[in-house]
């Protein structure tokens, strides 16, 4: 079993011909993601490397029965691209592109819950069911399959802390970025949820950062809710107040959302918290 | 600029005049307020705000706010604003509250102070369903729990639907009045205002140049250049890719009682220019030693190498240069690198080890 992707996920490509959308897919491709189609009206009737077909619309893809989709246009066209795929009742949505105008992921958080699917990102690095399907940006290589879940806000911190991980003898189960930004579709109770339930996971790491209170939130619900081992990593703690630092989701908000808020909470339950990314693996079983 | 907004919107504000030199002050009519326009919060304590209550206050107050300085910003322009008859401070807010993916009001009659200091049960606190949007309803909860007389409370309705509409429109993190105020004449005016415009929206508002006033020169400098890009106050520059690693780099840094000197972001790039440009910042900060942290991905790490390289050879670098590189073509880059006498080290804990020994005190 699997959480949210597996093995026979279908994924079409929204801007499948741009820069980062045909890279990306060439290497989930090569990751053995099962990319059934790509959307570009520019480019329609074509085929993408001479065996994805491209279509005009994500209506269209219906014919090759998709589950999920990867967004990658520009952050203008971005909430009529999510629109359209959940008005075509995908049921996961991915955006990789990053400054999305928050008020724009607002409503397409918001209308994906309405109609039943997920989102993740913006600006996230997506998801990764380890040896079965990647939808998204992470770095093929890194992996190796095990029982560990990973879910972080970032993208480069995340594939450090997998790389730790595989390098440390063990593996990952499901590695998913929620996304950088202020409003992302999943938090980490959602996925909390996911892996409790998942039997491919025993072990659970949480990558933070400063801002927001998803991580003491995220606390409060291991405590009731998560039997597995969960341990952290929690970046920003050198952060000086009120400044912003890369990710519009990192900025300490006059004292709430600290790196010591989140750290204490973490610690109360019962979840320990590594000082630096390659001490994650130390701290797993 | 937030005031601007606010007329535009038709949420009254005080009667005013911006003036850039003392040439352009009009008659003294009654009493006003004169201030610095600084984009800056804290302005009052500064020194930033004068009353004037003659011709002759006010040609003072003028001149003497004209050309001196806030916190190292030169002040040139100042507000001159008729003083108003405050009988009530009140406050209110919309901001986003992102763990509840929606927009949030927060009221109270305790205004013209911090919202901190404001006793919890003072305060009108309410999230809206963006789906749903504003309406009166909204206003009508807030009002009766302010406990507001009937004409004050139809001002405020009428305000708090027009700030929700700036909020929506105007793609804003924060509108706020503080303080709202109520005159002795029983006006509602908002007399101060704060509007912060989500910065990832300003392709389509092009009317706005949003200028952060917490920004330092250099860190403009690196936005017009594209770069993520903070100064501290250590002697160590940072450079990495993500801004989660930068962060735990930095994170790491000072664990090992290291102080950087700043954060930069390269993103995710495969330019080496874009790599090479990014010292060029970094060394106008005048660091006593910069560290490079990558983990290759899209940024592969020969790209980065070839950058430092041709960075360290353009910019004729000094200061001891500290690389980690991990990920896509590491051996490549850490190759590149030892043909040019860099260091450079497979993890981030060696480099933060070898850097902090380098870079020595501050």
């Amino acid at each position: 079993m699997s959480v949210y992707v597996n093995e026979n996920t279908k994924v079409i490509v929204q801007g499948i011909t741009g820069h980062q959308g045909s890279f990306h897919t060439g290497e989930m491709l090569v990751y053995g993601t099962k990319v059934v189609a790509g959307i570009s009206p520019n480019k329609d009737g074509t085929k993408f490397m001479d065996k994805v077909p491209i279509v005009a619309s994500v209506r269209e893809s219906l014919q090759f029965e998709p589950d999920a989709t990867m967004i990658s246009v520009p952050a203008p066209f971005v909430k009529d691209a999510a629109f359209e795929a959940i008005d075509a009742g995908l049921k996961i949505i991915y955006v990789l592109t990053e400054h999305v105008p928050f008020h724009d992921s607002l409503e397409i958080v918001l209308n994906a819950k309405r109609k039943g699917a997920v989102v993740f990102g913006p600006n996230g690095p997506g998801i990764t069911s380890v040896g079965k399907c990647k939808i998204g940006i992470m770095p093929n290589k890194i992996f190796k399959k095990g029982n560990v879940a990973i879910a972080s806000r970032s993208g480069t911190l995340t594939y450090e802390i997998v790389d730790a991980v595989t390098k440390s003898g063990r593996g990952e189960s499901t590695v998913i970025g929620l996304g950088g930004d202020p409003v992302v579709g999943l938090n980490y109770i959602d996925v909390l949820e996911q892996f409790e339930k998942d039997p491919d996971t025993e072990q659970i790491v949480l990558v933070g950062e400063i801002g927001g209170s998803n991580e003491e939130l995220a606390a409060q619900y291991i405590k009731k809710h998560v039997s597995k081992k969960v341990v952290a990593y929690i970046t920003g703690r050198s952060a000086p107040p009120g400044k912003r630092m890369g990710h519009a989701g990192a900025i300490i908000e006059k004292g709430v959302g600290t790196a010591e808020s989140k750290i204490k909470a973490f610690n109360e339950a019962g979840v320990k918290v590594a000082d630096y990314p390659d001490d994650v693996p130390s701290l797993l079983d | 600029m937030g005031k601007q907004i606010f007329r535009n919107y038709g949420i009254p504000v005080p009667n005013g005049y911006v003036v850039e030199a003392e040439s352009q002050i009009k008659p003294f009519e009654k009493p006003v307020v004169v201030k610095s326009q600084i984009l800056l919060g804290g302005r009052g304590k500064s020194g930033g705000i004068k009353f004037a209550k003659s011709q002759q206050e006010l040609n003072d107050a003028v001149k003497e706010l004209l050309g001196s300085r806030i916190r190292d910003l030169k002040v040139t322009k100042v507000l001159i604003e008729d003083m108003i008859n405050i009988k009530k401070e009140m406050y209110v807010s919309i901001a986003l509250d992102r763990t509840a993916r929606a927009p949030v009001i927060i009221a109270t009659t305790e205004g013209g102070v911090e919202i901190e200091s404001v006793p919890h049960d003072k305060i009108f606190t309410r999230h809206i369903d963006p789906l749903l949007g504003y309406s009166d309803f909204i206003g009508r909860e807030a009002v009766k729990f302010m406990n507001l007389d009937p004409d004050i409370a139809k001002q405020f309705m009428q305000i708090l639907s027009l700030l929700y509409k700036i909020f929506n429109e105007e793609d804003c993190e924060l509108v706020e009045i503080n303080p709202l105020v109520i005159t002795a004449e029983g006006k509602m005016i908002a007399a101060d205002s704060k509007v912060i415009i989500d910065s990832d929206s300003l392709y389509r508002h092009k009317d706005f140049s949003v200028v952060d006033p917490e920004k330092t020169p250099l860190e403009l400098e690196a936005q017009s250049k594209g770069y993520a890009f903070i100064e501290l106050d250590g002697n160590i520059g940072v450079i990495a890719n993500g801004a989660g690693l930068t962060m735990a780099t930095l994170d790491a840094l000072t664990l090992h009682k290291g102080k950087p000197r700043n954060f930069l972001d390269l993103g995710g790039t495969d330019n080496s220019d874009i790599v090479a440009n990014a010292f060029d910042l970094v060394l106008k900060a005048k660091p006593s030693a910069i560290l490079v942290n990558i983990f290759g991905g899209v940024t592969k790490c020969d790209t980065v190498a070839n950058g430092i390289v041709m960075a360290k050879n353009k910019f004729s670098i000094k200061q001891p240069i500290v690389v980690r590189l991990s990920g896509v073509r590491d051996e490549e880059g850490r190759k590149i690198l030892k043909d040019s006498g860099i260091d450079s080290y497979p993890t981030m804990m060696e480099a933060i080890e070898r850097v902090v020994k380098v870079a020595g005190g501050n």
